[in-house]
């Protein structure tokens, strides 16, 4: 006789007793902290805060805390979290020449106003694991120096100077929202950059890398790549005039693209950007080389059909919490829409005289 | 009087705007039916039923037009208070309120595109009559048959024909609503039929 | 969970949900961009029907949750809580009690009346897109009312299969306009769709679309005068309450491939059973 499941409520509970257990992991280890995480691992909380859109540090190491290090997780629970939040208006655009720079290359001049800082970056480590992190991370005070004073002028200034890149003109028209508003094709250049500054860094990265090889080459130059803080303003009506809130960190990168003309554009250097918040280079370099990719309509390139020029292509399936969530719920119970297929196979297969073969053979 | 536009909005923000949302949905759903929608207390001309809808739907993302007599201080800034909804002309508008004769003609305002039939404005026609006389309903969300008392046919026919694009109606009087969305067709109720429509 | 407001969205994601659900209602079939919100449950788990629940529900409602026709399955207890804990509202299994019913992949067996309202967790609201990717052109073909596509696969099915060879998700046509998808529902609850007393709402939050069935909406199960549409389900009576005219779940009972059919709808088949109703295999 048969007695079906209950207890689904009992199970999920279980469940979560279990998962909270094993986050914590070995009681004798001692407990990792919010603030450790900030402080340690925060090319980790970066990535968090970008592909979350929220920048708050230390909200995503909790982040990070609770989803066991899986990032992807935790980049849910900051996005969950966000949506909740009232909005109390828009910043100003943040200034990203007056930004106080800890890094700044560019691979375009050998040296430039402003000067190349390599800041604090793995690019000349020599990939070997250091033995002596594990008993004790210690280390001596790194040399500092004054920051030189004055804003440091972006690198693709100075070729515009000359008229050799296009021009970027500014351009005042409020930006559409895709926090707030549907995504809807075609999008315009200002929704793109959002969608990618949100996008998964793995799949951006992958659309780059394919753009280097082939599928949609554009040529990039990283004319300037820049990490640092920049104030955030934001005007207060009630006052008349925009006053600091806070500051955020920022990776920006510039590429200068070669490019020999088309139909509609003289041949000149064009454009690829990336913005992203925190010390995040590798995606700030993807977004870049993806966001040229996107351009080729408006340059008049040809379509030469790679992924990376396909807008809707890279834009419905760049976040990373829609992607992740509907490939995961086909763990879900399909009992119902199985057995309709069930029923058909069989049918099928009834017809086409299958069921009868296989009954012979046994 | 400094105080009268911040007062008349919903005290209970979510609990009686999900009320009045239901009764909304109700009436779009089961055109012709009359729905009752509480909780506001508007500024005249507007009724509490049309402030209602306002305060249900409206805010800083929906812009708004004042037809005729609703375009005056004491509905700009009671609206303003409680929706920060943006006030524009005909041709820019999400909903547009007013009393049937100042809207018009029905022509001024957005129906849509083929792509994007929503695109289009929702009119909240106040002090209207609302009762189940006066023209036969059929479309989907009546069963056979309803009746709505409508200002005239030949303008909603016409924007029955543009479905899927057109103009939706939310009628409202005191404090009831019907409301009649652009795939209802409408003729004239012949006093035989009247005696049976029932609000279906 | 008293940080959040009733249930759960601030009020204004629920007026943006609202006037979506009322375009939908206002162009049956057609799918309303919405912008959807991040939820604290993910994509693909009825992040769409719970905002549709959550802009519709009041503290006085009723509500039932089902998946697979189940109360009882775990996605289906885990969004019950969610609402009992952010919206306060009762809860039943009994849908003759329910006021708000969300569910995923069935409609259930008894009747709906005036006065309820069914909303369905969508995956993918597009109906088209199986046969086209591209979100630009399936809006394109929906506006030309260019549906030849769809009737082109299904007569490829009919030509290779003798049949139809779509068994859930089958597309409808909306009061002869929009070809709609009725999300997951097996083709045997189709026939259920149209004529509804009941308000049907249609939310798919990773794709950001809202659509609606007004009650006494007609609604067609797409197919050709030569091969009508046929309601299909396993032809056996659930082995726990008898009922002949239920949909039914497959269950595999022993290592030697015994098998038994249930009704997917727990509460019919309770009911039943609890009405004296035994089928063969009750205790
Ligand atoms: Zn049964």
């Amino acid at each position: 006789m048969y007695v079906a499941v209950k207890g689904g409520e009992r199970a999920i509970e279980n469940a979560h007793a279990w998962l909270a257990e094993e986050r914590r992991g070995d009681k004798g280890v001692a407990e990792l902290g919010v603030a450790q995480i900030r402080e340690q691992l925060a090319l980790s909380v970066n990535r968090v805060m970008a592909e979350g859109s929220l920048y708050d540090p230390d909200l995503a190491a909790l982040a990070i805390k609770q989803a066991r290090g899986d990032l992807i997780e935790a980049i849910f629970l900051i996005r969950a979290y966000r949506t909740t939040l009232p909005r109390f208006g828009a910043s100003e655009p943040v200034d990203t020449g007056a930004m106080a720079c800890d890094r700044r290359i560019s691979a375009t001049f050998k040296d430039l106003p402003g000067g190349q800082v390599l800041g604090p970056t793995f690019d000349y480590t020599h990939r070997l694991l250091d033995f002596k992190l594990a008993a004790d991370g210690e280390v001596a005070e790194a040399p500092s120096r004054e920051a030189a004073a004055g804003d440091v002028p972006h690198v693709t200034d100075f070729l515009n100077r000359e008229g050799l890149i296009e021009q970027a003109p500014h351009d005042d028209t409020p930006p559409p929202d895709l926090t707030r508003e549907p995504l809807e094709m075609p999008a315009d250049r200002a929704l793109r950059l959002q969608a990618l500054t949100r996008a998964d860094e793995g799949f951006t990265l992958g659309l780059a890398y394919s753009t280097q090889r082939g599928y949609g080459r554009n040529h990039a130059f990283v004319g300037e790549l820049r990490i640092g803080s920049v104030p955030v303003e934001m005007d207060i009506p009630e006052l008349g005039f925009a006053v600091e809130v806070g500051e955020v960190t920022l990776t920006e990168c510039e590429t200068v693209n070669q490019f020999t003309g088309s139909k509609t554009e003289p041949p000149q250097f064009t454009r690829g950007y990336g913005l992203v918040f925190g010390q995040t280079e590798r995606k700030a370099i993807s977004m870049a080389l993806v966001d040229r990719a996107l351009r080729w309509e408006e340059l008049g390139e040809d379509n030469v059909g790679a992924p990376a020029q396909d807008a809707e292509f890279v834009l419905y399936h760049a976040d990373n919490i829609q992607a992740t969530g509907f490939l995961e719920h086909i763990k879900l119970p399909h009992y119902v829409d199985f057995q309709s297929e069930l029923e058909l196979v069989r049918k099928l297969r009834r017809e086409a005289g299958v069921d009868q073969v296989a009954e012979a053979a046994e | 009087m400094q105080a009268a536009p911040l007062s008349g909005g919903f005290a209970n923000t979510a609990t009686q705007s999900a009320h009045a949302f239901r009764s909304v949905m109700e009436a779009m759903a089961r055109p012709g039916t009359i729905q009752d929608i509480e909780g506001a207390s508007p500024p005249a001309p507007l009724s509490p039923a049309a402030g209602a809808v306002l305060l249900t739907l409206c805010d800083t993302e929906t812009p708004v037009y004042l037809a005729g007599e609703m375009d005056c201080d004491a509905v700009r800034s009671w609206l303003s208070f409680h929706t920060g909804a943006p006030f524009v002309g005909p041709a820019q508008c999400m909903f547009a309120v007013g009393i049937w004769d100042a809207l018009g003609p029905l022509s001024i305002y957005p129906i849509g595109t083929s792509e994007y039939p929503d695109r289009s404005t929702t009119l909240i026609v106040d002090s209207a009559g609302l009762s189940a006389s006066g023209a036969k309903l059929k479309g989907p969300g009546i069963k056979d048959y309803a009746a709505l008392f409508l200002p005239e046919l030949e303008a909603f026919q016409a924007n029955n024909l543009l479905f899927p694009l057109g103009l939706d109606f939310i009628f409202t009087k005191g404090s009831e609503l019907a409301a009649l969305p652009r795939s209802t067709q409408i003729s004239r109720l012949d006093s035989k039929a009247g005696a049976q429509v029932g609000a279906s | 969970m008293s940080n959040y407001n009733f249930a759960y969205l601030d009020e204004q994601t629920k007026r943006m949900i609202r006037r979506a659900i009322l375009k939908g209602l206002a162009i049956p079939g057609y799918q309303v961009p919405f912008a959807s919100r991040e939820m604290p449950m993910p994509y693909g788990w009825g992040t769409g029907g719970v905002q549709v629940s959550a802009a519709v529900l009041t503290p006085e409602d009723t509500f039932k949750v089902i998946d697979q026709g189940a109360d009882d399955t775990t996605n289906a207890v885990s969004i019950r809580t969610f609402f009992e804990r952010t919206a306060g509202v009762e809860t039943t299994t009994a849908t003759c009690d329910a006021t708000v019913i969300q569910t995923r992949h069935r409609i259930p067996e008894e009747a709906l009346q005036e006065g309820q309202i069914l909303v369905y967790q969508v995956p993918i609201p597009e109906p088209l897109r199986f046969l086209e990717p591209r979100e630009s052109e399936t809006r394109k073909m929906h506006s030309l009312e260019e549906y030849g596509l769809m009737h082109v696969k299904l007569y490829e099915d009919i030509s290779r299969h003798g049949h139809i060879a779509t068994s859930y998700a089958y597309p409808v046509k909306v009061e002869g306009r929009y070809v709609m998808d009725p999300s997951p529902i097996p083709k045997f609850d189709n026939p259920k769709l149209g004529d509804m007393a009941a308000i049907q709402l249609f939310g798919a939050g990773r794709e950001q679309r809202i659509y609606a069935l007004p009650p006494y909406t007609q609604v067609v199960s797409l197919d050709f005068e030569d091969h009508p549409f046929e309601a299909s389900k396993a032809d056996h009576p659930c082995g726990m309450c008898g009922a002949t005219d239920s949909y039914l779940d497959e269950l595999i009972v022993d290592d030697a491939g015994g098998r038994m059919f249930v009704c997917s709808d727990t509460d019919y088949c309770e009911a039943r059973q609890a009405a004296g109703h035994k089928g063969k295999d009750a205790a």
